[in-house]
């Protein structure tokens, strides 16, 4: 053989290696051609815990492996179908990062390290310290900070000890804001899932809400079928949402006036007298001093401050006035902005009863739960302060505990609160300026205990960290929301915990055991617990652990009769267009605009949303989910791009009116955001070197949210009054 | 020739890439790779604006070129119908079908080196099921069937709605079809 031939040769052999094939067949069948005669998967039941919509949902293993995760097809939540995130659901079992043992912080050689310690040994330490906080200050010095389906476990467990602060995001930076002022207009919040009849509206208003990148299951497949029935959709957004890109109107609305554009549309529909007369005397309250009210506020003063045409304006206030009461205002959820919140809400709930659309079909229906009673345990004990007594002389209205509360009391050595337990939730990623305020609380806390599933920012604060199990592998609390049609659902354990991880009801059962409080905790499996709630019902776990959900024939009915509405928990027992409860507290009776805070020469406002493939900042590190949005992106008009020299694709960092620089975060150059702002997906920007996936990817917005914007009635943490400028990033 | 098609409504897709998702679970498709994807396509400029989205993937032409340019006969139509597969017991990987595709609709697998692509899930097709990214899409964008039945959802939809195909002038006669 000649040299050189060996060397052709050999190349394309290295070539053919390189590609991968060679010249013979594959020797095995394709994925497809196995899958054809593949005996069926066993199904389990279970309902998802990747966002709080809590499909019913099935899934499928083959012996010991997990295939896929598929909607429950009997399920109004999900109809079969689940979202981006919950299909990506697998990704919670097998994320490689997964928290497997219980870890207590300890000092060696000068530095402190996380241990991997028995069970018995972290539960027992926390049950020391929780026990000598209880002795030394009281139980009702102690705080829980939770979220989600497992909340329930740690609330009783707090409250069999002896407190009643157990606060969840889902207020003070989530709905709070937006369900009080409906609870003043109307005398309740908005349910979740939203009782948004949108199925059946002739129009849709959206304001600020991005259904579409927010994934809400049914609330998505409603949505389109307000489309699909072409109705009028009208999106006020300063950004050109997916949901924008299916209205017929979108309104790009300058950032913050959102209150100013709501008083225009009552401008209009009142002197246009587009509203049922009849129906405002025999329900309503306070319209003489509405009128009044809004009588300046004409769409032409509106322009000015919104950039919305006044034509724009009128159009869309006859449209919603047209299709009245199948017009529904989406409340939006993530609702604490502008720290005028509550009286956003409140404008949007004004309009609502103008337009008589609760409890009417195309509105708002009226949702109704399963009457499923609580285990039987022993009364709680009343603790000696509540949390109103920290949180009302600061925040008159609010309804439920608020998390920057909490975090306030736990600063500093004659902090009102010792110990916290956190549950499920990343709280440094989700309060703006949590981490900080978490750095410090950490100095002066007696106790802080993290429960997750993996190691979140949250478990880095903490002296114990208990893993949980994902929700593949337990049992949780039925699923049941009052909604549309009364269910519940069951989630059930398809697969053996991973390495030492345990469920939050045994956890919160063993620390409960070891603070004496054995008969707050008679179960000795929570199956025990919903098997007597089902058996209340008429049903069993046995039964519903076939099914997975189960419905209930309504027992009231889902709509008013026209022109009417319920009673409702109102003083007034109407509709209240004008709120004595506001006035008494010392704000405004009626929604006031207040023009907000214009940015500074080159800088932008900045705004934040969700995207379809994450849930918050808790599954960046799912390996399914990452593959399918590793990073988060920061959208930047064309305009505002040419100026700064910033190409598209290329990496800035984001520098905050306080000189806060995010991480390096990828441009995307578009048309779809108004020039004045820039958007990005929250959740991105892992600061936890344990998240070996989601470490260091995008920027994080939570932490450029130094203007913190306190809505004084109920105390949430308006996020969107910060703004932001470019700094290039020097890419090899 | 059995004809099956599919039908994608782009006035209601959200662009949420659930399809993406529940693909590869369905079909244990490895690390980094995909059989279907989403585009979407934004014109004019700020603020008259128009975004559509796009769920694409094999569009199992009825003139499917990648099945003549097969040297091996590991391409094929799948039980007399217009669904392309790949027995990748006959597939030598080389990706003589990946240059026949107008749709860069094929992929090497890996490890193992046979050319992969969407079967629209063949192995729920044969009972009667849809494709996995139909069945999950949440927005009820997506529907399957047989074109062969003008009383089928994917028949009356073509009938009455605006649509289109990608790349029809190759003369392929794709069975991926858009609603406007």
């Amino acid at each position: 053989m000649q040299r050189r031939e060996f060397l052709k040769l050999s190349s394309a052999v290295a070539s053919t290696a390189l590609l991968g094939g060679g010249l013979t067949a594959c020797s095995e069948p394709a994925e497809w051609q196995k899958m054809m005669t593949e005996a069926p998967a066993k199904i389990t039941p279970t309902v998802c815990n990747i966002c709080f919509w809590s499909c019913a949902a099935q899934v499928h293993t083959r012996g010991n492996r997990l295939w896929k995760i598929t909607g429950n097809p009997a399920d109004s939540h999900s109809e079969g179908r689940l979202c981006t995130r919950g299909t990506g659901g697998i990704g919670a079992y097998a994320d490689p990062n997964r928290l497997l043992k219980p870890l207590l912080r300890v000092s060696k050689g000068g530095s402190q390290i996380l241990e991997p310690v028995s069970w018995d040994d972290a539960l027992n330490f926390i049950a020391e310290r929780m026990t000598k906080i209880a002795a030394e200050y009281g139980p009702e010095h102690f705080a829980a900070m939770v979220h989600g389906a497992g909340a329930q476990h740690f609330l009783h467990l707090a409250r069999a000890y002896g407190t009643d602060s157990v606060a969840e995001p889902a207020f003070a930076q989530c709905r709070g804001a937006r369900d009080t002022g409906y609870f003043l207009t109307f005398g309740q919040g908005l349910a979740s899932p939203e009782q948004t009849d949108m199925e059946n509206a002739r129009c849709v208003v959206l304001i600020g809400t991005h259904i579409g990148e927010n994934l809400h299951n049914s609330q998505v497949r409603t949505f389109t079928d307000a489309v699909r029935n072409d109705a009028h959709i009208i999106v006020v957004d300063p950004r050109f949402s997916v949901a924008a890109s299916k209205a017929d109107h979108w309104l790009p609305i300058r950032p913050g006036t959102d209150i100013a554009l709501m008083l225009a549309w009552m401008n209009v529909i009142l002197a246009e007298r587009r509203f049922d007369a009849a129906y405002i005397s025999t329900n309503t309250v306070g319209f003489d001093e509405l009128a009044a009210h809004v009588a300046p506020f004409t769409p032409e003063w509106a322009y000015g401050e919104t950039g919305i045409t006044a034509a724009q304006i009128r159009e869309t206030a006859r449209l919603m006035a047209m299709a009245a009461p199948a017009c529904v205002f989406h409340p939006g959820r993530h609702a604490a902005w502008w720290g005028d919140d509550t009286q956003r809400a409140r404008a949007m709930a004004i309009l609502s009863g103008l337009l008589g659309i609760w409890g009417q079909k195309g509105g708002y229906y009226l949702p109704e739960k399963v009457d499923v009673p609580p285990y039987p345990v022993p009364s709680y004990p009343v603790p000696k302060t509540s949390w109103r007594d920290l949180t009302l002389k600061q925040f008159p209205l609010a309804g439920a505990p608020v998390t920057n509360v909490v975090l306030e009391n736990s600063i500093g050595k004659d902090a009102f609160y010792k110990g916290l337990l956190v549950y499920e939730t990343n709280l440094p990623m989700t309060i703006p300026n949590g981490a900080q305020q978490l750095a410090q609380a950490a100095q002066s806390l007696d106790l802080i205990v993290a429960i997750d599933v993996q190691p979140s920012e949250m478990t880095g604060f903490a002296d114990v960290i208990l893993p949980e199990c994902s929700y593949l592998e337990r049992y949780d609390g039925l699923r049941n929301d009052a909604e549309r049609e009364p269910s519940v659902a069951v989630r059930t354990p398809a697969l053996r915990p991973l390495g030492d991880s345990k469920a939050g009801w045994w956890i919160a059962k063993q620390i409960g055991g070891r603070l004496g409080l054995d008969a707050f905790f008679p179960w000795s499996d929570y199956k025990e617990v919903i098997d007597w709630q089902l058996n209340q019902v008429g049903l069993s776990l046995l039964e519903l652990e076939k099914t997975g959900v189960h419905y209930f024939p309504r027992k009231t009915p889902v709509y008013s009769e026209p022109g009417t509405i319920p009673r409702l928990a109102t003083p007034s027992g109407k509709i209240e267009f004008f709120s004595s409860t506001l006035q008494e507290a010392g704000f405004d009776p009626l929604p006031r605009y207040t023009a907000p805070k214009v940015p500074p020469s080159g800088y932008y406002h900045l705004n934040y949303g969700r995207a379809p493939q994450h849930s918050f900042s808790r599954t960046q590190n799912n390996p399914v989910l990452y593959q399918l949005m590793p990073e988060n992106v920061v959208w930047i008009h064309p305009l505002v791009a040419a100026q700064f020299e910033i190409a598209n694709g290329s990496y800035v960092r984001l520098l905050n009116q306080d000189g806060i620089v995010s991480n390096k975060v990828r441009v995307r150059v578009t048309e779809r955001t108004r020039p004045d702002s820039v958007w990005l997906v929250h959740g991105f920007g892992h600061e936890a070197r344990g998240l070996v996936l989601a470490y260091g990817r995008g920027a994080n917005d939570a932490a450029l949210m130094t203007r913190i914007l306190y809505d004084p009635i109920m105390g949430s943490t308006g996020m969107r009054g910060n703004f932001v400028t470019f700094r290039k990033e020097i890419t090899v | 020739m059995t004809h099956y098609a599919m039908v994608i409504d782009t006035k209601t897709c959200i662009g949420c890439t659930d399809c993406v998702d529940a693909c590869r679970m369905e079909n244990n498709v490895p690390e980094g790779l995909c059989y279907d994807w989403v585009v979407e396509i934004t014109t004019g400029r700020y603020p008259v604006l128009k975004t559509e989205f796009r769920s694409e993937r094999c569009n199992h032409c009825s003139h499917a070129t990648c099945v003549e340019a097969c040297p091996t006969g590991a391409s094929q139509y799948w039980n007399d119908s217009n669904i392309v597969v790949v027995d990748a017991t006959k597939c030598t990987g080389c990706k003589a079908c990946i240059a026949a595709c107008p749709y860069d609709a094929r992929l090497i697998m890996q490890p193992q080196g046979y050319i992969g692509k969407c079967t629209f899930c063949v192995q729920r097709v044969q009972y009667g099921m849809d494709p996995a990214c139909v069945a999950v899409c949440p927005a009820h964008a997506m529907h399957f069937g047989l074109l062969d039945d003008p009383t089928s959802t994917v028949s009356r939809l073509l009938d009455e709605r605006d649509n289109y195909t990608l790349h029809p002038e190759t003369g392929n006669h794709p069975n991926v079809f858009y609603l406007r």
